[in-house]
């Protein structure tokens, strides 16, 4: 464990997935003591990334998935068997000496297996627990079951990501578990600041379709306020840009087969550098005129500008427009962004950490770094039950004959 | 009181940061945003009250500010250098995205401010982290997001439409979010240590690390994900999931039926629409409904029985979704069990139900305007701690005299 910013915090921690893994990785990457607490009965597999691609090799199995290494680094992993009655006491113990207790199970699992909040109050009175599902523990709709894309398609962040005249294209990866993580971690630590200054714990229901409909706070507004709905007969196209208006603004077509490159004009003054550098007679046209104008006829004008940027391989355009400081950025591939960019390599965002089985492997890193108490990653996801009597015998004074026992008596 | 009560942010103001401003404000924390005296120029952002561009009627910066007080400032001149600094002593964070050598330039780097605060907490978030020359070049969010991931991910089956980049200044949001956290972990450990830091947000890295599988399929198998309509971006190419309904909107099927009661629900729910005519595969659903234990989901493809209980479940779903609106089968597939999802326009979302019921629109007061306006709420609930929206956003220099009134 490292010494870090949120060293000496301990996490009873059940999250899975991304929505919640990704909550705690955080914590665990400063310090904290993230102690994820699985089912032997199945495996681990509540977690479906346990065993999902991408894999280092050709071994497969709960232990293996590339998903599940890369969200749950630093972590300690132990099987406790709730069915079990002796499973119910030692979770009753860990929960005793833990700070938060953290889930991103359906609303009502942990309740029914009877560590709902006012369980685990009784066990300790200042105990955190933050619970994020899809739509929250109370509501019409808090049976309902989701996944990062339904929160998305629910919370309006689907249907506001399109080209005109296509359906949804939606965001090609749910954002909404990587986002529903952080504001999961956001309210952890929230709840953990109120009980340093006040030695009061709470519950904290997170629904993550709420926290997915702030995202669109300015066309809320606009709907609220001036009754302009979103959806229109004509859907406008998301890579162009209203608020604040700038055109050109897109994505465009470059030498090559699928390479691209977004371009912006937040100013007349970068619509004439832009105009300069492509010197074509067009540029000139009243179409183009001024701001307005340009809106007016956007079609014409990203068209136009498509036939130029096709001409040029992408990162050649991005440097010539970046010296002439109009925004604009190759879209960049996963290989290019990881391996060739050294906007993240010297920020040294993929670090190497080592698993259990996998051995080395390279991991999202954090993108933010502290002058006094920086994150740190150097343990791979936990293999199931990694750490089962590591942390029973240093946590609950159990000896190595005692959790071989509970092996054995199906315990853990 | 709430978590961040008695917390103060000076926020230099910036588009980037503001949502990070916001996020804290609405918890408690005192922030204060300072402006030049020209005002920010998010103020000029449409959409306006009633489509009129003036003062203080910018929805863009209704949203973005609330709870926050305003102060204008010149940085560049004597007097005001010195209310900064002196308002710098009072303040436990400081959150700000400006040209990397502007502040030390002022006299202003972390080194000075924590010369007059010693446990200061600044938040320093630039385009590509803050010893990166690179971050000094103008970007906007698009810009920021086709670097740094997203759209590669994003779009359509047919390549030879661009990617997307989702609207709403996401990008801006992601890096903002891991502003919130840096703080919020940096507040915790100087509860315990008195110590304060610099903090470095790298905004291109906080798009690259909120990418899922298109980064770590790469990480860890050196493979690259291609993007496809509506659904995950995806090594090897996967079924559709977005589906038309029968009123013209869309709803996503997400994960189609896996268990017995699953494949009953959905053929019980077809028998009553009057639909099972219309499924020559129905009598496979009605295996799938009686089928022993748990399906081998790796035997889709390979047997033929399962494979053809798998397609009868998608084939029942899209034939549901042709046939019934958007909602109804949103809601109706829910209570069989499946996850699936109504897209809805945000308007749509804001006004649903569920997010009613739960308390997401919230009146704000604009005394000036002598109105209330329902705003979305709150990200979470903290019981104990309430997130809240204290005030509407302020009006350029709002505050001064009472701000500057305060100062020794």
């Amino acid at each position: 464990m490292n010494q870090g910013a949120l060293s000496g915090f301990r996490i009873c921690d059940f999250t899975g997935q991304l929505a919640g893994a990704g909550a705690t990785k955080w914590l665990a990457s400063f310090g904290a003591e993230v102690i994820r607490i699985e089912d032997p009965v199945r495996q681990g597999r509540w977690d479906i990334l346990r065993g999902m691609e991408p894999f280092v090799d050709e071994r497969r199995g709960v232990d293996m998935g590339g998903g599940f290494n890369n969200h749950n680094t630093d972590k300690y992993g132990i099987t406790l068997n709730l069915r079990t009655e002796r499973g119910k006491e030692i979770l009753t113990e860990l929960v005793r000496v833990s700070d938060a207790v953290t889930e991103n199970f359906a609303a009502g699992v942990l309740e029914k297996w009877g560590f709902g909040y006012e369980q685990l109050k009784a066990i300790k009175p200042d105990i955190v627990y933050v619970s994020n599902c899809g739509f929250g523990h109370q509501g019409p709709y808090s049976s309902f079951k989701t996944w990062g894309p339904i929160v998305q398609a629910v919370s309006g962040l689907t249907f506001t990501s399109a080209l005109p005249d296509q359906p949804p294209a939606g965001w090609g990866y749910s954002y909404m578990d990587h986002t529903g993580g952080y504001y999961m971690a956001m309210a952890i630590m929230l709840a953990l600041i109120h009980r340093q200054r006040t030695g009061e714990g709470q519950w904290v229901d997170l629904a993550c379709t709420e926290a997915a409909l702030t995202l669109n706070g300015p066309a809320l507004l606009d709907w609220s306020v001036n009754g302009r709905p979103t959806r229109q007969p004509v859907q406008p196209s998301s890579n162009r840009s209203r608020w604040p208006p700038m055109a050109p603004h897109g994505i465009y077509p470059c030498a090559g087969d699928d390479e691209w490159v977004a371009i912006a004009c937040r100013s007349e003054d970068d619509w004439q550098t832009l105009a300069a550098i492509i010197a074509e007679p067009w540029c000139g046209d009243d179409r183009f005129a001024t701001l307005a104008d340009r809106i007016a006829h956007e079609d014409a004008l990203d068209a136009e500008i498509g036939d130029w940027t096709a001409r040029w391989q992408k990162f050649e355009l991005q440097e010539q427009l970046e010296e002439a400081r109009v925004p604009c950025a190759a879209v960049q591939r996963p290989q290019e962004r990881i391996d060739q960019d050294s906007a993240t390599q010297n920020f040294g965002l993929w670090p190497t950490v080592t698993h259990a089985k996998m051995g080395e492997v390279r991991v999202d890193g954090q993108p933010v770094h502290f002058s006094k108490t920086d994150w740190q990653m150097e343990r791979g996801g936990p293999c199931l039950g990694e750490h089962t009597e590591d942390v029973l015998t240093r946590l609950l004074g159990m000896t190595p004959e005692d959790v071989a026992r509970l092996h054995e008596e199906g315990v853990l | 009181m709430t978590a961040l009560t008695g917390l103060r942010v000076l926020e230099l103001a910036n588009e980037r940061v503001a949502f990070a401003g916001k996020l804290l404000a609405d918890m408690g924390a005192d922030v204060i945003l300072i402006e030049p005296p020209g005002g920010d120029p998010a103020r000029g952002y449409p959409p306006f009250l009633d489509d009129e561009p003036g003062d203080d009627r910018s929805l863009f910066w209704w949203h973005y500010n609330t709870s926050k007080r305003g102060v204008s400032l010149d940085l560049a001149a004597a007097e005001d250098l010195r209310r900064f600094k002196a308002l710098v002593a009072t303040a436990d964070i400081i959150l700000e995205s400006e040209p990397t050598a502007r502040l030390s330039a002022l006299g202003l780097g972390y080194a000075d401010l924590a010369a007059l605060r010693p446990d200061l907490i600044h938040v320093a978030v630039t385009p590509f982290g803050h010893d990166d020359p690179r971050s000094d070049l103008p970007i906007t969010d698009l810009t920021l997001m086709a670097g740094g991931g997203p759209p590669w991910s994003c779009g359509y089956d047919d390549h030879s439409l661009p990617p997307v980049r989702g609207s709403g200044n996401q990008g801006y949001h992601t890096a903002c979010h891991f502003a919130v956290l840096s703080t919020l972990t940096a507040v915790l450990y100087r509860m315990t240590s008195g110590e304060g830091q610099f903090i470095d947000v790298s905004m291109h890295a906080a798009q690259n690390v909120t990418t899922e599988a298109a980064t770590y399929s790469w990480l860890v198998a050196q493979k690259t994900v291609q993007r496809q309509t509506g659904r995950h971006a995806s090594v090897n190419p996967s079924g559709e999931t977005q589906t038309l309904c029968a009123d013209g909107r869309y709803a996503n099927t997400g994960v189609p039926p896996r268990f017995p009661r699953e494949f009953a629900s959905l053929h019980a729910w077809l028998k009553e629409l009057g639909l099972e005519g219309q499924l020559p595969e129905a009598v496979f659903l009605e295996m799938g409904a009686s089928w022993e234990g748990q399906f081998d989901l790796s035997l889709i493809g390979t047997d033929d029985t399962v494979t053809a209980i798998f397609a009868a479940g998608r084939e029942a779903l899209q034939l549901i979704a042709r046939s019934v609106p958007a909602y109804d089968f949103f809601t109706g597939c829910q209570r069989a069990g499946l996850a699936v999802g109504v897209i809805y326009s945000p308007e749509e979302a804001f006004e649903d139900e569920h997010f009613k019921a739960r308390g997401f629109q919230v009146d704000v007061n604009h005394p000036e305007l002598g109105r209330s306006f329902r705003y979305p709420g709150a990200p979470y609930a903290l019981p104990a701690s309430p997130w809240r929206i204290y005030r509407r956003a302020p009006q350029l220099g709002e505050h001064n005299e009472e701000v500057f009134g305060e100062l020794k």
